[in-house]
This record gives structure tokens, sequence and C-alpha cells, in this order.
């Protein structure tokens, strides 16, 4: 079984993330890390893996300085990495991410493709839909728990209103929330051995991807204006000296929030 | 503007998030609700009490799970056949997978977690807080069609006290489309609104001390007249259910009231809760993040508070 995984890298959560007034994109100068919730879908593809052999493949779009990240999963145990690294495409709006994703996969022809919950920048969620429309396959999102066997997988979706379990045949998409598993670290013998382990860099043209399909060129959606967001205003304060509850119920009917 | 809204429906009913988006569509233009899967056409209907002109249905069995991939190929027939400006969804796990599909299907720009839109010249523009709620984005399309995902409560659905001329309409399904299937459906029991759909929210986190906790809580919410949320350290501890977690990892609500009792306010919850009119915070800590960005701050004991003022509202609704 062959599992590609999607990874980001990310802004590090202890960095102040900010966006460059002039590019109106996230500014990505410091220090970057592989997107948390990527780590699930990663540790996934390992257990799927162990018990049914295989090869897990790291597939990313993202800055040259991108492959630290994927060391990291290949130190957790990733077999390889491929990294669509571009000037062109800085900037890709879902569209054009999609774009270099499905292009990026379909030459890896992978019988499953698994995606993290979230990116922690840039909080749309829903890359893998329009990747597995892109590539035409089923996809299941949200999956808590995933199951695979000789040619389908079978996953519990998390949904509003309780759990759906949804089965699919493979080649499939499936995106992996963050309740799935606990992810492993990496032992000493990982991180040596994800030194030697192969680095693929792409470029738009290797994969046959027009640079004006991609970046700001390719994109449909438009930064118009960066603004503060609205004030909270005035903040109360109550110690409690046991009138707490009347005063937040006095609040609350001032306002007329019941 | 001719916005289509997709109207999600569950148990017979209409939900909230849809029509919010569908009252705000027709603020600003033509409103037409799609609702799809067997039923349609009836609760479609509905659609004309919150500002809808016209509402489309599919009744097609393949539209019967609520599975994203079909639910593409049923828009991207609707957008060809009415030729509508945008289309609008109310974020849930199933419209974030379908309005992503459409945009790769129609290589049409996606907007999410869009908490306003206004047309402007003409042209539409949506608001989008990033960063952690730290920046205040406005947000444009190109051209072609325009996807817009609203963040979960952000628009609130007004009853005009139309009627909508309801249309049945066909669709051809993608070989691809239909291959997954929906084996089994578990339903969490839910007493009450959902966090998405609920006003009042009474979310706890660690400083409950114990899953029995959550029991002060539901009679708070009760009381008030609204639902349960509970933060990420909760839930991964089996304290309570993953449908109400609230955060990055879960959902993001935005009701009229927070009250956030034992919540330290760690950005993963914040995230998904400082969207809420009034945040009220209960927490014994007075250097608690929470502090940082409620409205009304309480530095106190919640098992001393949260009994009291479910009697306080008890008696003040009686």
């Amino acid at each position: 079984m062959k599992i590609a995984v999607c990874v980001k890298h990310v802004p590090d959560a202890t960095v102040h993330k900010r966006i460059d007034p002039e590019t109106k994109r996230l500014d990505r100068s410091g220090e970057s890390t592989l997107n948390p919730t990527d780590l699930n879908a990663v540790e996934e593809a390992l257990r799927i893996k162990e018990a049914h052999g295989g090869e897990v493949v790291l597939v990313s779009l993202g800055p040259a300085k991108a492959s630290d990240s994927l060391r990291k999963a290949l130190a957790m145990g990733a077999d390889r990495s491929v990294l669509v690294s571009d000037d062109a495409a800085a900037g890709s709006d879902l569209l054009g991410t999609a774009r270099v994703l499905a292009a990026a996969l379909e030459r890896e022809g992978a019988d499953l493709v698994l995606f993290g919950q979230a990116s922690s920048d840039g909080d749309g969620a829903v890359l893998w839909a329009a990747v597995a429309d892109r590539l035409r396959r089923p996809m299941i999102s949200q999956v808590a728990a995933l199951t695979v066997d000789a040619g389908s997988i079978t996953g519990k979706r998390q949904t509003e209103h309780g759990y759906d379990v949804i089965t699919a045949p493979l080649p499939a998409v499936a995106a992996v929330s963050d309740a799935i598993n606990e992810p492993r670290y990496p032992s000493l013998k990982g991180i040596m051995g994800a030194k030697s382990k192969p680095q693929e860099s792409l470029a738009l043209a290797d994969l046959g991807v027009a640079a004006e399909s991609v970046g700001e060129a390719g994109s449909q959606t438009t930064v118009l204006e960066l603004g503060p967001p609205p004030s909270r205003g005035n903040q109360i304060t109550i110690e409690d000296d046991g009138s707490a509850a009347q005063k937040i119920l006095d609040i609350v009917l001032e306002r007329r929030l019941l | 503007m001719k916005a289509l809204v997709f109207l999600e429906h569950y148990a017979g009913e209409l939900e909230k998030g849809g029509l919010g988006a569908l009252s705000k569509a027709a603020s600003l233009g033509e409103a037409v609700g799609v609702v799809l899967g067997p039923g349609a056409s009836e609760v479609a209907a509905r659609a004309g009490a919150y500002g809808a002109t016209k509402a489309y249905a599919c009744e097609d069995d393949v539209l019967a799970s609520p599975l994203p991939q079909p639910r593409v190929d049923a828009l991207a027939t609707l957008v060809q056949k009415t030729g509508a400006d945008a289309v609008l969804f109310a974020a849930s796990v199933l419209s974030a997978d379908v309005a992503a599909g459409l945009a790769a299907r129609l290589d049409a720009g996606l907007n999410w977690d869009v908490i306003d839109l206004s047309v402007n010249d003409g042209e539409l523009v949506g608001k989008r807080p990033a960063l952690g709620d730290t920046v205040l984005v406005d947000v444009g399309w190109k051209g072609g069609t325009k996807l817009a995902l609203i963040r979960s409560g952000a628009l609130d659905p007004v009853e005009s006290g139309g009627v909508a001329e309801v249309e049945l309409f066909e669709t051809s399904f993608s070989d691809f489309a239909t291959l997954a299937a929906l084996v089994e459906q578990t339903q969490e029991e839910v007493t009450g609104p959902s966090i998405e759909e609920a006003d009042i929210i009474v979310a706890g986190g660690r400083g409950l001390g114990s899953p029995e906790g959550f029991t002060m809580l539901e009679e708070l919410a009760a009381a008030l007249g609204g639902a349960v949320g509970a933060t990420r350290a909760v839930v991964d501890a089996g304290w309570y259910p993953y449908s109400t977690q609230v955060g990055q990892t879960g959902k993001t609500v935005s009701p009229k009231l927070y009250i956030a009792c034992g919540i330290s306010g760690a950005i993963q919850h914040k995230v998904g809760m400082q969207g809420a009119g009034t945040i009220i915070a209960i927490n014994k800590d007075p250097n608690a993040p929470i502090f940082d960005f409620c409205d009304i701050g309480v530095v106190g004991d919640l098992h001393q508070i949260v009994p009291k003022l479910t009697e306080l509202v008890r008696a003040s609704r009686a």
C-alpha cells in the first residue's frame, strides 16, 4: 500500500503571526515548523504501513526551507518526501494549492492520500475536498477512526450531530481529525536516519503546472484590506464576594442577553 | 447579485446557519435557496420566510446520505443552469467539503471564515477575521462564481415572511462522486440547542475539576435556554463529547452570550469563541489569559457562583 500524506510548513506557534501590509500575505520569515495536526496524518499513515506494509510519501507545497519540517516527519518514520517549491506558487489560494498538490499526487499514484485536520496558519480546513475533486477520487473528512482493508477504507466521521461511518474504495482521500491518534515522537535512530532519506524537490514545470495557473496570478480570491479586529470595549472585572452571581445576572438582563 | 444559498436540513428542519446566509443574501440582492435530498421540496418551501424568492430542490436518492461529493455535482449543475453570481454556505463538516469541492470543480474562488458580506461598487466583499482573530481582512473575488463559507453563527436569520417558489431540478453525478457510501449513522444525545445554533453557550474547561462539574453547567445552560460547550482538554480527557468542543480543532461559535467556566483561554480555545457577542469568564486564577479577551471577568470559585447563578436565572424567569 502506498500512502501519500500532504503536510504543510507553517509559522511556529510561538511566533507572533503578522500579515505583511505590502504583499498582504502572511509573513513567513520567522521560525517555522510542521503543521501540528499534520502529525496525526503522518502517524496514521505509519500505523497503516506497519499493519499492511508499503510506503509513506510526504507531499508538500512550500518554500525551500520546508524541507526541515519534512525531515521531522521522515524522522517519525515516513520513507521519503516530495516538496514542490517554486516562487511562482507563492500566494496561491485554495485553487492554486489544490492544483499543485493534485499534480504531485497524480505523479505518485498513491492508494491513499491523507490530510491533517487544519493548517494553523490558513485555518481553511477544506483543501482535501478540492484536491479530491481534482483527483476524481472518493473522500472522507473529519475521520476520528480509520480502518483499511484490501480494497477500501472505512472512516468514522465526526459531525455536528454525531458520527457517520463512511466507506470508500481505494484509491481514496481521507482527512483525519486530531482525535484519531497520539503522534509518536521521533526516536534518536529515526532522527539520524532521516538525514539519508530521499528528499525530492520539484518545480512547477516538473509537474506540468503552468505558472500563471497558480500563485497570485491563478488566485480567484483577493485580500483587499487589512484592519484591526473590532475592539471588545470596556472590560468589567468582578471579584467574587458572594454577590458575583447576582452581578452577572444583572449585567445579562441589562444587556438583554436573555 | 444573484446568490444561491446551500441550505442544509436535519430532521426535517432547515439549519439556522444556512438561513442566516440566506437572509444576508436577500439583503444584498436576489437570494435563491438550494435544498438537496429526498423530501427536499417540502423543506425548501420554508426558505421563503427568510428572504428566498425561489428555492431549488433535488430529490435524487443519491443525495439521501449527507456526503459532500454528489452535492458538488448538484450545485455545479445549478450554477450553470441559473448563472448565479455567488454560492453561499454556512460552515459545517458537510458544507465545508461541498464548498471546496465546488471551488475546484468550477475553478471558482472560495473565501472561508467569512463573518459578513457586503456589496461595494457592485462587487461582493467579505469580512474575515484571520490569524486567531488578530486581524480583520476584507476579502474579494476576482471573477467567475464567488463562493463563501460563512463562520458558524455569524449571520442571524431574519424572518421576512415571504414565499419562495420551489422548483425541482435533476442532476447527473460524476463517476467518482458516488463511490463513498454511508454505512452507519450514530446520533449523539443532545438536549436543547446544538452549540452552533445556540444564542447562549455555557462552556467548561479543566477548572471544573471533574467530569461531574458538567452537570452544574448543564443546569445553568438549561435555565438560560442555551447549550453546553467544552474545551479540547476536557474532551481529550473524556469528560464531555467531542461534538461540543469549541476551538481550533472543534467548532467555531458566535453566540450572543458565552459563559466560560474554569477555562484558562488557550489560543486553541480562543479562536473558536472570540466571535461571541458578550464573553463572561469565571475563573479562580486572576492571571488566566481568558481575562484578557472577555467582557466580564469574574474572579472566584465557579462551584459557588454557577449554582447560585442557575438559581437566580430560574427565579428571574419563573
